[in-house]
């Protein structure tokens, strides 16, 4: 019994039908994480991407340099740095916060390179037209790069979702109840593994292909030229 | 203990970190190539089958077929009459290769698509079949334009390595876990650990750049 449900063993149909409540729970947990991860992934990648562009190179030249070492490190010893290191300087944070916390970080890395994509997609003929209409740095960047780099970078960063996605599972290492956690418990109680785990594939496989298909129709809905100003 | 003598420790699952990573992304390489092909391919079951094997390895987390692979297989291997347990080495490898595999065949597939059709009519005209057009006029113009995303899947291969060390196996982050319970120095293992992944991270870049200059040195040379 796990979560208050039985787990029915008579026959490998009725087993899996008995822990897809279970395994649902598992999957909500998993989509909360990834998109917790995904909302740090988006502000942090925006403070790398804007730190990676200041005009003085002692600032951005160390940007660069961490968001390289950020991308280049796995992300199970980024959490397990979290996990046992941010304790011992005072800093406790529930398992699924530091899990968050961790897919945020590394994904940090890729966001702010396609912040940058975006930003530098904006032709630069544009802001020269923008200069010579006599318009303020500011309001060049809100009403004239912003809609069109908007269109080229959701996209990108809906990919990017799904990826988090299929990097929830790591998390099951620092005891998150997300979806293969639960399977795997599942599994340890019935000495069945064939059947909890399987199913996790077929729901990840629902997971990202309903999502890819969202990210596509999204991709679709946006005007492609930049969104129109009122 | 002080941090020297985790050096050799490390060292030793570095080995293995690194052999793992070299299979793993040759078998992946290879992966890439068949099903890449085979997702253009005019033959409808080899298409569905390379469709297929995308999907499912894309589709889902590597953690999800690493276990798949270690603890249910088995299981379906003990139903089917067979003996399918693996070892923890070869699980890691095939899974890590298949899963590599499928995002290269992606890769692949798009940079045969991006060669010019100009070319295959050309090849036509000058009467090629079908197999040296493939091999002898697509895919020497194609491999110059997959390498940057062979380099960027090398680096995440060595990345997902770190994954193997939850079926018991003993590379870097495995050996690095069994030195942090002992003597729950945590700051400076998990330091060493970034900065040892770091280093190979940055060795594997350097390696896949120099092939990839050896890939596109008859661009350079002709002009």
């Amino acid at each position: 019994m796990l979560f208050g449900f039985e787990w029915d063993l008579s026959s490998p149909l009725a087993f899996a039908l008995s822990i897809l409540p279970i395994l649902l729970i598992g999957m909500w947990v998993t989509i909360q994480a990834a998109v917790l991860g995904f909302a740090v992934a988006l502000v942090l990648g925006l403070v790398w991407a804007v730190l990676k562009a200041a005009r003085s190179r002692f600032i951005a030249w160390p940007a660069s340099v961490v968001t390289e070492f950020i991308r280049d490190t796995p992300l199970l010893v980024q959490l397990f740095f979290l996990y046992y290191v941010l304790p011992e300087y005072g800093i406790v944070l529930p398992a699924f916060m530091t899990g968050a916390l961790a897919l945020g970080i590394q994904y940090s890395a890729y966001t702010s390179e396609v912040y940058r994509a975006g930003l530098e997609a904006v032709a630069k003929d544009q802001h020269e037209a923008a200069r010579a209409l006599n318009l303020s740095a500011a309001r060049t960047f809100t009403h004239i790069v912003v809609p069109q780099a908007v269109p080229r970078i959701v996209p990108a960063m809906g990919n990017y979702l799904v990826s988090i996605m299929k990097d929830v599972p790591v998390l099951s290492v620092v005891t998150v109840l997300e979806m293969l956690n639960v399977a795997k418990i599942v599994g340890d109680r019935t000495f069945d593994y064939l059947v909890p785990l399987s199913m996790v594939g077929g729901l990840y496989l629902i997971m990202t292909l309903v999502a890819s298909a969202g990210v596509r129709l999204l991709d679709g809905w946006l005007p492609k030229q930049g969104i129109p100003l009122k | 203990m002080q941090w020297t003598d985790y050096i050799s420790p490390l060292m030793q699952g570095a080995w293995v970190t690194v052999q793992l990573t070299v299979f793993s992304t040759i078998l992946g390489a290879v992966l890439a190539f068949v099903f890449g092909i085979g997702k253009l391919s005019s033959n409808w079951a080899f298409r569905a089958i390379s469709v297929a094997y995308i999907e499912v390895f894309r589709g889902t987390s590597l953690l999800v077929q690493l276990f798949w692979l270690y603890f249910a297989l088995p299981l379906a291997g003990t139903a089917m009459g067979i003996d399918l347990r693996l070892p923890p080495v070869l699980a890691g490898v095939l899974a890590l290769g298949l899963n590599i595999g499928a995002y290269g065949a992606e890769v692949v597939r798009g940079a045969i698509a991006a060669v010019h059709q100009d070319q295959h009519e050309a090849a036509r005209a000058l009467n090629f079949s079908a197999r040296q057009t493939l091999w002898g006029i697509v895919i020497p113009q194609a491999i110059p334009e997959m390498m940057p995303s062979f380099g960027n899947l090398a680096v995440q291969n060595l990345k997902d390595t770190a994954l193997v060390s939850l079926i018991s196996l003993g590379d870097l982050t495995f050996r690095a876990e069994q030195i942090r319970n002992f003597t729950q120095d945590s700051t400076t293992i998990y330091s060493m650990l970034l900065v040892m992944y770091f280093g190979m991270a940055l060795v594997l870049t350097a390696i896949m750049r120099g092939l990839e200059r050896y890939a596109t040195r008859w661009r350079t040379a002709r002009s």
